[in-house]
């Protein structure tokens, strides 16, 4: 146990340099590339806001159905099958059909081939079930299905929360998914998400329609409130144009009645549209309905042609660059939820990187001084280890650029306090060994071999304990596993590389004298 | 050597009543979750005048229909934290900024907001439970590989009352549970086994080496040999949480006391718990040659 190679012992100090000098590339600027690496900071350090958000997927689901009565109405047609009673409620399609039809409506929906219901032979499932309940057939989402659908939804929502954050502009969001239905956003350095939320919060489903003149319209008809919340319209189920056609949206002041509007460019497709029901429709009100609220509905003067207009509805100049913003970024397939918050303001984390910091600086001391009074040489030994085992646990985190919570710093100061265990156990079994063996050498060198089963022991319980924290663990706690868990591999090396590399040297040179330790 | 084994009875029967007790506390008193694990909203405020104080920020939002509000003072004079049950999840920060400035001036500085739904918090307890749970199993399976039974058994029992003692103690004083508590457990979990394991492996170590001593000296033995490397470490580690508890700020300091419990727990339950398990299961020099016999 106690034999350094030459080499071994050029390896122990280079490796000791390298990451010196790395843990320093936080305080001290390199030009180089390699040592150009810091510790991230986490949100409760830096401040900034934690989103997770919740992707509502029902009316996704009611939709999807809604659309399928088409779909299976047709596809029955062509075989000359009627389908009667058709009813969607509680995220099931229900319907009729004539007896004599019904089994081959139910292979028709259990068939692998069939364009009706997509089968996933991965999942050996039906994107739909169908069963039979008395005389109606019911058909919902399968499990498959559902999940099929929710990763789509996903996938929109992701991009479209990128797209609005990315509009404000805020520094270096992270956007991720979260299991197949939360999208989870952390953005460093906001410390009023109060804007954030509430463009988030909007679905920002735009439609252009008619005020139904006369209620039998037949598209069929519905009572919409308007966003102020004053009156009501009954607007046309027909959609003219929708947010989809839009090319982009700008917040404007508009000159003659020096009020705020929207303006807004239209596609191709939309232009025309625009056109023909704007010529058509000269005198009728046309409802401008977001998220199910009419903004406004104003009468149509002349023919706009041009693909271009103004949403006006009272706006302040805020509140007419987000709806732009919102317009610009698109819809969100599904409503979203804010299902968990958490803000820290950049003055609190400033604090708590000082209270954690002075809070180590303390511990280390202490520790430092206890060990020193309690082993003198060789508590001098341990101290020099402990200080290069913080040098290496920062290099490490920094290497990786890992990222440091106000917990990680508390398990930073936990391993300062634990890591000098293993020295402990080493240096009280060093003592028992000297009680029956003079010979320095010896007792020094069984007492490393004889403690190091206790140390391994001591040091795995902690690692089941961190490697546990850091899967199950969320945000902070899992800095806290971080810090704990590669302090465990930095201790060791330092115990078995650095203090018994020195402890070997000066055991070497004092072979003969008694009471050493 | 300090007779250690004198006191094996007495502080049996201690321990006993220690977790009795917590049980009892935790069965009918309850632990206080925070808004981690019960939901709700939390606010820490920071008031830039000091004339504002508990009373007159509970009355303030009492009027606002939050429920149950709870106002207390945080670390200083001027920090506040404002904590309530948000049932229907809506976004009532604003409200609260607009009240605050409206009543006090614009004296307020939101220091930090916290908001967990009901569904969220629902999952964050069930996989601290998971978390905690799982941390148990493995240092079974560990100690089970490491040891014979009766030495797993006295690790286990050991565990086991410095989780249920400390949560008793959190019950007890009424102090929150809350994410930070859960990694504190499992760093608990992690020190007492360490701290167990350390002086077990001198009970082995000296069962094979003395046949002819019984195990009720032979613990006390062992206890004496590392007697001085367990108080070091304790003392060291106890440095280390005591420097957090005092300087880490208030955030940590849940934290920092759940884990000096644990550590002095810890403590005492490999000497007073885990040895005397082996005591009473009358541990000799075969169970331990049996093992290596088989192997």
């Amino acid at each position: 146990m106690l034999y350094f190679s030459k080499l071994r012992i050029i390896f122990v100090t280079l490796i000791s340099l390298i990451f010196i000098l790395i843990a320093s590339s936080n305080l001290f600027k390199f030009s180089n590339n390699l040592l150009n690496k810091k510790i991230n900071l986490g949100l409760d350090l830096q401040g900034g806001s934690y989103l997770l958000l919740e992707i509502d997927n029902s009316p996704v689901v009611e939709q999807k159905l809604q659309n399928l009565t088409i779909t299976i109405k047709n596809y029955f047609k062509e075989k000359n099958i009627r389908i009667n009673n058709l009813k969607i409620s509680n995220q099931e399609l229900s319907f009729t059909v004539n007896n004599q039809f019904k089994q081959t409506v139910l292979d028709e929906f259990n068939d692998e081939e069939s364009n009706l219901n997509p089968y996933y032979p991965r999942f050996k499932s039906h994107q739909l079930n169908i069963e039979e309940k008395n005389d109606l057939l019911i058909v919902n989402y399968s499990k498959q299905g559902l999940v099929e659908l929710k990763t789509s939804s996903q996938d929109q929502a992701l991009e479209i929360v990128r797209r609005r954050i990315d509009e404000i502009g805020t520094n270096e969001p992270n956007i991720l998914k979260r299991g197949n239905d939360r999208i989870l956003v952390e953005l460093p350095g906001l410390d009023d998400p109060m804007r954030i939320k509430s463009l988030l919060g909007k679905t920002a489903n735009l439609t252009f329609r008619f005020v139904a003149s006369n209620t039998d319209d037949s598209f069929g008809t519905e009572k919409l409130k308007y966003e102020d919340g004053s009156e009501e319209s009954v607007v046309s189920k027909r959609i003219i144009l929708s947010g989809d056609n839009l090319l982009d949206a700008q917040p404007r002041m508009n000159n003659e009645t020096n009020e705020t509007v929207v303006s807004f460019t239209l596609d191709r497709v939309g232009a025309k549209r625009f056109g023909k029901a704007t010529s058509t429709g000269i005198g009728k009100q046309l409802a401008i309905v977001l998220d199910g609220k009419i903004i406004s509905a104003p009468v149509i003067r002349d023919t706009i042609a041009s693909g271009s207009g103004q949403i006006s509805g009272g706006f302040t100049f805020q509140s007419a660059t987000d709806l732009a913003l919102l317009l610009r970024s698109g819809a969100l397939p599904a409503p979203l939820n804010i299902i968990e918050e958490r803000t820290v303001g950049p003055d609190l984390g400033q604090d708590s990187i000082n209270a954690g910091m002075i809070a180590l600086a303390i511990g280390f001391a202490l520790v430092i001084l206890f060990i020193f009074i309690k082993y003198k040489i060789f508590g001098l030994i341990t101290n020099i280890a402990l200080i290069i085992n913080l040098f290496l646990l920062i290099g490490i985190l920094t290497m990786f650029e890992a990222t440091l919570t106000l917990p990680g710093i508390a398990g930073i100061i936990l391993t300062v306090g634990m890591a000098v265990d293993a020295n402990v156990l080493i240096f009280e079994r060093i003592k028992e060994e000297l009680k029956d063996e003079k010979n320095n050498l010896i007792a020094f060198d069984s007492g490393y071999t004889k403690s190091r089963t206790a140390i391994l022991d001591a040091n795995i319980t902690t690692l089941i304990a961190a490697v546990i924290l850091f899967f199950m663990g969320s945000g902070p706690i899992k800095g806290f596993s971080l810090t704990l868990g590669v302090g465990i591999f930095t201790t060791l090396f330092s115990v078995y590389f650095i203090a018994r590399l020195l402890t070997v040297l000066y055991v070497a040179k004092n072979k003969q004298k008694e009471g050493l330790i | 050597m300090i007779a250690f084994n004198k006191y094996y009875n007495k502080f049996n029967i201690l321990s006993v009543s220690l977790v009795v007790v917590s049980l009892l506390l935790l069965t009918f008193k309850g632990l206080n979750f925070g808004i981690d694990f019960k939901g709700g909203t939390l606010i820490e405020l920071r008031a830039s005048e000091s004339k504002i104080n508990v009373s007159s920020l509970r009355d303030n939002l009492n009027q606002m229909n939050l429920g149950d509000v709870s106002v207390k003072k945080f670390g200083n004079e001027t920090d506040f934290l404002i904590k309530f049950e948000n049932n229907d999840n809506k976004n009532v920060i604003e409200e609260i900024k607009t009240n605050l400035d409206k009543s006090f001036g614009n004296n307020f500085n939101f220091r930090r907001v916290e908001n967990v739904g009901p569904k969220v918090s629902a999952e964050l307890l069930k996989s601290g439970i998971i978390a905690i749970s799982v941390a148990l199993i493995l240092m079974l399976i560990y100690i089970w590989i490491r040891f014979e039974w009766q030495f797993s058994l006295g690790a286990i029992l050991a565990l086991f009352h410095d989780v249920i003692v400390t949560l008793g103690l959190f019950s007890l004083l009424g102090l929150e549970i809350n994410l930070s508590i859960i990694a504190a457990v499992l760093t608990i979990v992690g020190y007492s086994m360490n701290d167990t394991v350390v002086i077990f492996d001198r009970v082995r170590e000296n069962l094979k080496k003395y046949s002819d001593i019984k195990i009720f000296e032979l613990t006390n033995i062992s206890i004496n040999e590392t007697l001085s490397r367990t108080l070091i470490t304790s003392i060291t580690t106890l440095l280390a949480l005591l420097s957090i508890f005092f300087f880490g700020g208030e955030i940590l300091r849940g934290f920092s006391l759940a884990m000096i419990f644990g550590v002095i727990f810890g403590t005492y339950s490999s000497i007073y718990i885990a040895n005397t398990v082996l005591v009473r299961l009358r541990v000799s020099q075969k169970t331990v040659l049996k093992e290596d016999g088989n192997n």
